[in-house]
């Protein structure tokens, strides 16, 4: 307890609003009669259905196959039957339809046949699949598949594994809940990924405005006798996101271009880490979560819900007063507002705030900058918002790029101390996405000028064979017609002009023809390595882009490409939440 | 852009500009009490003329712009041009040569630039240097003490308004020129200690009653600076370039210069170091950046005003560093998070 802590610079402290919310247990949410589970709850690759229309399926069954090794699978959060396969509504400012196994709860909620394992009797690439396989990904809202970060750098040792219970995001309880309730589980949880990752301490920390929460994980450390550190960190938004959390428990500081494991640490948020110990230890998939329900609402309170619970009759259970206007997912610093309470609970959905004007008054009126510098002292990563916003506005996206937008978190700590009431992340969102599109742009437009030199080149070495064939065709006819000529002198006859070139002559000019094609295709082959060699030295983008930006931005770019807004800008919702780091 | 689907959905209740630029004037206020103290209520009338003449000119300037007057208008940032001016101007300057340099600042150097946020300069000190280089004389008559008291209001009120002069009262200088001048004049055989202790002008430290308005004003600095809503960086940057000179020309010569005590209490230093290199919207913006911005300033101030022909120097000095605000700023851009140890 007596370590030193590091600060960070920056960071707000608005008013946290989370009283209401802890004052009763984490109730079970009922299971509702109709579950809409889209298949992409994680970011990167998108499950495959591996269900039927019309089929009977367990609580647990798997229903999407993980795609690829950045992907997790989903999962039947109670038995039924799967009504459809369509697109729905789904959690997501955007409101766009995404592809939604649709189950009908048959009312007995039964288990599949479940395996509990030990993961040390497994080989960790095992452990690593049946993370996977069970769906677990980051809770904190990042819901970025955990299996993905349980490698550790190969070359840097692996120091500390920090586990989040931070929790900074007002109104948000559902942390403080599982570690005041079940501590002892994510103790557990927190063993298995220190073994995975073979992490020589365990750091636990939490926003010193939990007491309760940072009790009962010590009193859980104590009884099962691990050396886990328990910290109470200062209060201070956001000290639960990531990166600021392991500023502050190591004093590292892990840049946009780095993974945190190349610094020897790697952080989890104790959802994570719990459900993480569910699958292994319960052979239990994830399949429900601890979602604040709180706001504007007479029953403030924590729900385990199952994944899938339409937003409607999961909202219900906190009795939203009558003067409700709308609904937040997420925290009202990260979070966005629900296009639509059709659209279910999925593996992202920490917290519904329903809002009122009265708790969430419009924002007042846009002023211009003053450039007051108030936004660069809030922001934890100590950027210059101002400038970023001025080079957004006027879509200089190379200078953004050169301040460093992508170091950006999306915090929102700049807009909420901005006295001009700029919408700063907004306009940083909608730069980093024209940066997306370009980028994608380009891409194709470089895959088309390869596809075209390609066929150029091709179209090229057909008219040459082509010319080929017709000269030693031309040639065969007239060595044939002298031929013909000499034996007609002999004969005393005329050869038909037309006869067909005598069986000899493909067969003689073939070899010629070849060898001529396939030193063409050499050429042309040799071409395509050289123009694949240059492809690979290139910098994907023209602005300084380190490689590790490009492989971030990449990972990025593959989260947005998947998820359903892609077309929606600039509102674009990036869900790196206090928790889960947001590198591959 | 703004709407209610932006997150962050909370805000900051008591962040807006309104508040900060009320703040800036709530901070001009014990300088103004000494003012009141020194020289009677006249400089609350020139306050209201050249709050009431950039109001007019932001109004004029919004229609004409097409900006939401509702919004603009009471946002403040006007006003606080206004006080400057009136502040930074000879209390008995004529009424018109106010409105005219308020006017000029709202008009031109805020507006014609883009309006808040936009300047490049500081709309205050361009007044300030158009007017003192288009009414020379006017600009430096400054009262002499002592004497403007036994005036009446209305008195004062008729030299404002152009209907009365009085010659006694209007012939003095500000002490910084008195210094400049006796030293002229002198030839050599003046020294300065000898000048501060037996001119009438001159009183504790700075200029006799001056030194208390300008205490004023590092008093609203301070406090200013405690409420965050100016850095320290470029005031003390611009303490430190100011003092610097004056120390090392005083400890070389402290015959031939003043000390570094009587140049910060003196002329426009420290309402220059608080309320205007301060300046978010023409100065710098990052804190290296600040330092250099305040520190140039200073020397320059102390230059211009110690060997140049202009009774002070911190008008010029700042707009000269106005220029320079978006080359230091590119090259003063802190490290980020994560970055620190790279290049
Ligand atoms: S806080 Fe707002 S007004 Fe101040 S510099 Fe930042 S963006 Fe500009
Ligand atoms: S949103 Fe980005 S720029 Fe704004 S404070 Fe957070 S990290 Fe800094």
């Amino acid at each position: 307890m007596l370590r030193r802590l590091f600060n960070f610079k920056g960071g707000v402290k608005p008013q946290t609003y989370k009283a209401p919310s802890v004052q009763a247990p984490i109730g079970l949410a009922p299971v509702p009669s109709r579950l809409f589970v889209p298949l992409h709850q994680n970011i990167g690759g998108v499950p495959n259905p591996l269900v039927e229309v019309g089929e009977q399926v367990l609580k647990g069954q798997l229903i999407g196959g993980a795609d690829g090794w950045v992907s997790a699978a989903v999962h039947a959060p109670t038995s039924g039957v799967v009504l459809a396969i369509e697109k729905h509504v789904a959690a997501h400012p955007s409101g766009l339809p995404t592809l939604t196994v649709v189950i009908e709860a048959d009312g007995r909620d039964q288990w599949m046949t479940r395996t509990p394992v030990d993961h040390r009797s497994l080989a960790p690439e095992r452990v690593r699949e049946i993370l996977r396989d069970a769906g677990v990904v980051g809770l904190g809202g990042a819901v970025f598949p955990s299996h993905a970060k349980l490698t550790a750098a190969k070359a840097v040792a692996m120091d500390e594994l920090v586990i989040n219970g931070a929790e900074c995001e007002p109104f948000m309880t559902c942390d403080d809940l599982l570690m005041r309730e079940r501590a002892e589980e994510i103790v557990r949880g927190s063993t298995i990924f220190r073994d995975l990752l073979g992490a020589r301490r365990v750091l636990i920390g939490i926003e010193d405005n939990k007491p309760e929460a940072v009790a009962a994980m010590q009193e859980a450390v104590r009884r099962l006798a691990v050396d886990y550190e328990v910290v109470a960190v200062p209060t201070r938004y956001p000290a639960g996101g990531a990166k600021q959390l392991i500023r502050v428990l190591t004093g590292k500081e892990v840049p946009a271009s780095k993974r945190s494991t190349e610094l020897g640490v790697q952080c989890f948020n104790v959802a994570t880490v719990y459900t993480a110990y569910r699958a292994l230890a319960h052979g239990e998939p994830v399949i429900s979560r601890i979602v604040t329900l709180t706001g504007n609402v007479l029953q403030p309170r924590n729900w385990e819900v199952r994944l899938g619970t339409p937003l409607r009759d999961f909202a219900a259970l906190g009795q939203p007063k009558a003067d409700t206007s709308n609904y937040l997912m997420g925290g009202p610093m990260m979070g966005f507002e629900v296009p639509s309470l059709d659209a279910p609970v999925v593996k992202a959905t920490n917290c519904l705030i329903a809002g009122s004007p009265a708790l969430f008054p419009p924002s007042p009126p846009e002023m211009p900058c003053i450039r007051c510098g108030a936004c660069a002292d809030a922001c934890p990563h100590e950027l210059q918002p101002f400038e970023l916003y001025w080079f957004s506005r006027a879509r200089n996206f190379g200078k953004t790029q050169e301040y460093h937008i992508f170091d950006c978190i999306e915090c929102g700590c700049c807009s909420y101390v901005c006295p001009s009431h700029i919408p700063l992340v907004q306009y940083f969102r909608f730069a980093k996405s024209e940066i997306w599109a370009r980028e994608r742009e380009k891409n194709a437009a470089d895959a088309a000028k390869a596809r075209f030199e390609l066929r150029n080149a091709r179209d090229e070495r057909e008219k040459a064979e082509k010319a080929e064939r017709l000269a030693k065709a031309a040639a065969a006819r007239t060595a044939e017609k002298k031929a013909a000529a000499a034996e007609a002198g002999a004969a005393g006859a005329d050869a038909p002009p037309s006869r067909p070139a005598s069986p000899a002559d493909p067969v003689a000019a073939a070899p010629a023809l070849d060898a001529e094609a396939i030193k063409k295709a050499t050429i042309v082959a040799a071409m395509e390595r050289a123009r694949a060699q240059r492809a690979a030295v290139q910098p994907r983008n023209t602005d300084q882009l380190t490689a590790e930006q490009q492989k971030e931005v990449a990972a990025v770019e593959a989260r947005r490409a998947a998820s359903p807004a892609e077309t929606a800008p600039p509102a674009q919702p990036v869900v790196v939440r206090e928790g889960e780091p947001d590198q591959p | 852009m703004t709407d209610f689907t932006t997150p962050p959905y909370l805000l900051l209740e008591r962040s807006s500009v309104r508040r900060v630029m009320l703040q800036v004037l709530a901070a001009l206020l014990p300088g103004i009490a000494a003012y009141v103290w020194l020289i009677g209520p006249i400089i609350l009338v020139q306050l209201a003329i050249a709050t009431l003449a950039a109001l007019a000119g932001e109004a004029l300037m919004l229609g004409v712009r097409r900006q939401p007057r509702g919004l603009f208008l009471t946002d403040g940032s006007a006003i606080v041009t206004a006080w400057l001016i009136a502040l930074a101007f000879p209390p008995m300057a004529p009424w018109w040569l106010i409105v005219v340099g308020t006017l000029f600042a709202i008009v031109v150097a805020k507006h014609l630039y883009g309006g808040l946020g936009q300047n490049p300069f500081n709309p205050a000190m361009v007044a300030f240097a158009a007017c003192i280089v288009s009414f020379p004389a006017l600009m430096s008559q400054w009262p002499a003490l002592g004497l403007t008291l036994t005036l009446t209001l209305s008195e004062q009120l008729q030299i404002i308004a152009g209907l009365a002069s009085r010659v006694d009262v209007m012939s003095g200088a500000t002490p910084l020129d008195a210094l400049k001048t006796a030293l002229k004049l002198g030839d050599g055989e003046l020294d300065v200690p000898t000048l501060l202790a037996t001119q009438e002008v001159f009183g504790h430290f700075a200029g006799r009653g001056w030194e208390w308005v300008t205490s004023g004003y590092l008093l609203g600095g301070l406090w200013l600076w405690q409420r965050r809503i100016i850095a320290w960086h470029a005031p003390l940057g611009f303490i430190a370039g100011l003092s610097l000179l004056a120390g090392v020309l005083w400890l070389w010569q402290p015959q031939q210069f003043a000390s570094p005590l009587f140049h910060l209490f003196s002329g426009g230093t420290l309402l220059g170091a608080f309320f205007i290199v301060t300046d978010p919207v023409s100065g710098c913006t990052t804190p290296k950046g600040k330092l250099i911005f305040g520190f140039s300033a200073g020397l320059l101030a102390y230059t211009i005003r110690v060997f140049g022909g202009y009774p002070d120097g911190v008008a010029f000095a700042v707009l000269l560093l106005n220029l320079c605000v978006p080359l230091i700023d590119m090259y003063s851009q802190p490290p980020i998070f994560g970055l620190k140890n790279e290049k």
